[in-house]
């Protein structure tokens, strides 16, 4: 064997486990969601069909049906679904990113992760970071639509809005890497969505009122997370919207035991799901074979 | 924080083919003692024992469910040894797991690359998740490509590339963090013949150019011919290891193919005759004999059953595999693909 050795063989350092390269690595795993989520024309398109059908047709539809008539302008039920249309895109689009880890599995690229020499806290907390990010920017592309439903723009509202966006789909991204953790095929996705995310969805109050329902179905809306962020959200909407006072009754709040809380209270339960979610990712990803 | 220069003077003598374990500079890149994996109740491997020098291209040649993927999994610390113990680059694949990782290149059987990024979004991928400093990046990341004849298409989406031109890339990723040891799991699985030279011509190209150890994995005897020294493994343990030359003229005898008319006669005939054991094997009578040629007239002459054919080869890996095992490569892959159905790392990742 004839070695010759090239003497321009560039010089490479390597990591050594400190908490930049962590940072580093989990920044890379949440950039090549945002890559993949720009690259994915038609998954933004998709994604926004959705709820622009249920905001603008089943919206207008069933505004016939509900309280006050049609003499009520029609855009009075939409501004009161609006919120749970926001949270239905982040819903969806959270629990997609974070599944999207079992196309990962299934086409080989978590194990090029998976090898890497770096913590799998860091993978797990950049592929929710990354998840979050596609969630909220979908979600932001419905918020445009808010003054076609009688929401008007305004700084405050947007901001308040946003935030509340961040804190779902952190929380909803994580929930959505517990579930994909085990998973070990593609086709369980639609077992997720038949029997997490549909039902997260309806019992949410989306898209009714959470008052005078019977007991069984009052109890299943209080044990759902989503229902602690769609809330807050119908809250800062009606705070801010020119019609708020015919909704009043619309938007009841969330009551344990016929205590209304507060919205603090309801944040809090978000990101305790969240955070909760999160650590038993964690704990997941990171279980030796 | 450690620091690594892939230069090496040009001065420093490269370890001779087929260097034994010990020999060269010092440390060993790959140290195995001992190692066990058992899957329940089936023994994958069972305690195999070798030493790699630094430099050095090392092959495991054995069939399909031989152990050969357990073992390069376990030294990837990609699974847990259930016994002995195995050094790489220095460090123990069990208790110093990320310095192991950190100092080894993979490249698996199966491709692991994202589909919907293009090469150098993959190759930035793995060098951010490796931590290679970003001063040195940009030229490492073009060295690599040109290695692998990829730098026309960095640019190009992973998706639209083809099996070999992946596997390539797989290769260039697996070297973006200079590694002190490079893993191949069965580089060339898949590939067509012509591609599979074209893999073969840059592996050799890389052993020239950067101070690496290759350790690999084949069932193919051509491919393990490229490699420095190799095992042969069969049925999880390690059967013989030495250089292809040595092992070959270890065999001494040439293999001879005869095919005759009645196939039953004339091995009955062989063995009364001239006490030599012959198989059929792919339609031929084989046996193997010092000095094949002048073997052929005393055939003739005296072996009472028409022949129709004859043919005398060296011997090649495949005898060498057949002399230690009692049986070629193909039959073995027969009687163990039941074995191992899925490779070890496939569950090892699912069960994640």
């Amino acid at each position: 064997m004839t070695t010759t050795v090239a003497p321009d063989v560039a010089a490479v350092r390597l990591a050594g486990g400190a908490w930049q390269d962590e940072l580093r690595a989990a920044r890379m795993v949440w950039r090549r969601e945002i890559i993949r989520f720009g690259r994915n024309r038609l998954r933004i398109v998709t994604s926004l069909a959705q709820p622009v059908l249920f905001l603008f047709v089943l919206g207008t539809g069933l505004s016939t049906i509900v309280r006050g008539g049609p003499a009520t302008s029609g855009s009075n039920f939409r501004t009161f679904i609006f919120p749970g249309i926001v949270a239905m895109t982040v819903l969806f689009s959270a629990i997609f990113s974070a599944v999207s880890i079992v196309w990962d599995r299934e086409f080989g690229f978590l194990r090029e992760m998976l090898v890497a020499p770096i913590r799998r806290s860091s993978l797990v907390l950049g592929k929710c970071a990354g998840g979050a990010t596609v969630a909220t920017l979908q979600a932001l592309i419905i918020l445009v639509l808010s003054p076609l439903v009688g929401i008007p723009f305004s700084a405050p509202l947007l901001l308040i809005l946003v935030g509340e966006m961040v804190l779902m789909a952190v929380a909803l991204t994580a929930v959505g890497m517990v579930l994909a953790a085990r998973m070990q095929q593609v086709e369980s996705f639609q077992v997720v969505m038949q029997f997490v995310v549909l039902p997260m969805f309806f019992l949410s109050g989306a898209m009714f009122p959470l008052t005078g329902l019977p007991q069984w179905l009052t109890v299943l809306t209080r044990l759902d997370p989503l229902t602690y962020a769609v809330d807050p959200m119908r809250r800062a909407v009606f705070a801010h919207s020119s019609s708020a006072a015919h909704f009043a009754t619309l938007s009841p709040g969330v009551s344990w035991f016929g205590w209304r809380l507060p919205v603090g209270i309801e944040l809090g339960v978000v990101l305790l799901i969240g955070v909760a979610a999160l650590g038993i990712a964690i704990v997941q990803f990171s279980r030796p074979d | 924080m450690h620091v690594l220069t892939t230069t090496r003077a040009p001065s420093d003598p490269a370890p001779s083919p087929g260097a034994a374990p010990g020999e060269g500079n010092g440390v060993l890149a790959v140290q195995v003692d001992g190692l066990e994996k058992r899957y329940g109740e089936i023994q994958a491997v069972d305690g195999v024992s070798f030493g790699v020098s630094q430099g050095e291209t090392f092959g495991f040649l054995g069939p399909n469910g031989a152990g050969k993927s357990t073992t390069i999994s376990m030294l990837c610390t990609l699974a847990r040894p259930t016994g002995g113990r195995a050094m790489v680059a220095g460090y123990d694949v069990v208790r110093q797991r990320a310095d192991v990782r950190r100092r080894i290149g993979l490249v698996f059987q199966d491709t692991t690359l994202d589909d919907y990024l293009t090469a150098t979004e993959n190759l930035m991928f793995h060098a951010e998740l490796y931590g290679v400093e970003r001063a040195g990046l940009d030229r490492r990341l073009q060295q690599v490509l040109e290695m692998v004849g990829l730098w026309e298409r960095r640019g190009g989406l992973v998706r639209t590339f083809s099996g070999g031109m992946k596997r390539r890339l797989e290769i260039a990723r697996g070297l973006m963090h200079s590694p002190r040891v490079l893993f191949l799991d069965e580089p060339t699985v898949g590939l067509d013949p012509q591609t599979r030279s074209h893999i073969w011509s840059y592996i050799n190209q890389l052993r020239g150019q950067e101070d690496i150890t290759i350790f690999l994995t084949t069932h193919y005897m051509d491919e393990a011919e490229h490699c420095d020294r190799i095992a042969i493994i069969d049925g999880g343990r390690i059967v013989v290891i030495d250089t292809p030359e040595a092992l070959k003229a270890g065999v001494g005898k040439d293999r001879v193919e005869v095919r005759t008319d009645d196939d039953v006669a004339a091995m009955r005939g062989l063995l009364n005759e001239f006490g030599l054991e012959a198989t059929l094997s792919e339609g031929a009578v084989t046996f193997h004999v010092s000095g094949g040629e002048e073997f052929v007239p005393r055939l003739f002459a005296e072996l009472r059953v028409p022949i129709r054919s004859v043919r005398v080869s060296r011997p090649t890996l495949d005898d060498v595999f057949m002399a230690h095992t009692g049986r070629t490569i193909r039959d073995a892959e027969a009687s163990s693909s039941e074995r191992n159905a899925a490779s070890p790392w496939m569950r090892a990742a699912r069960r994640r």
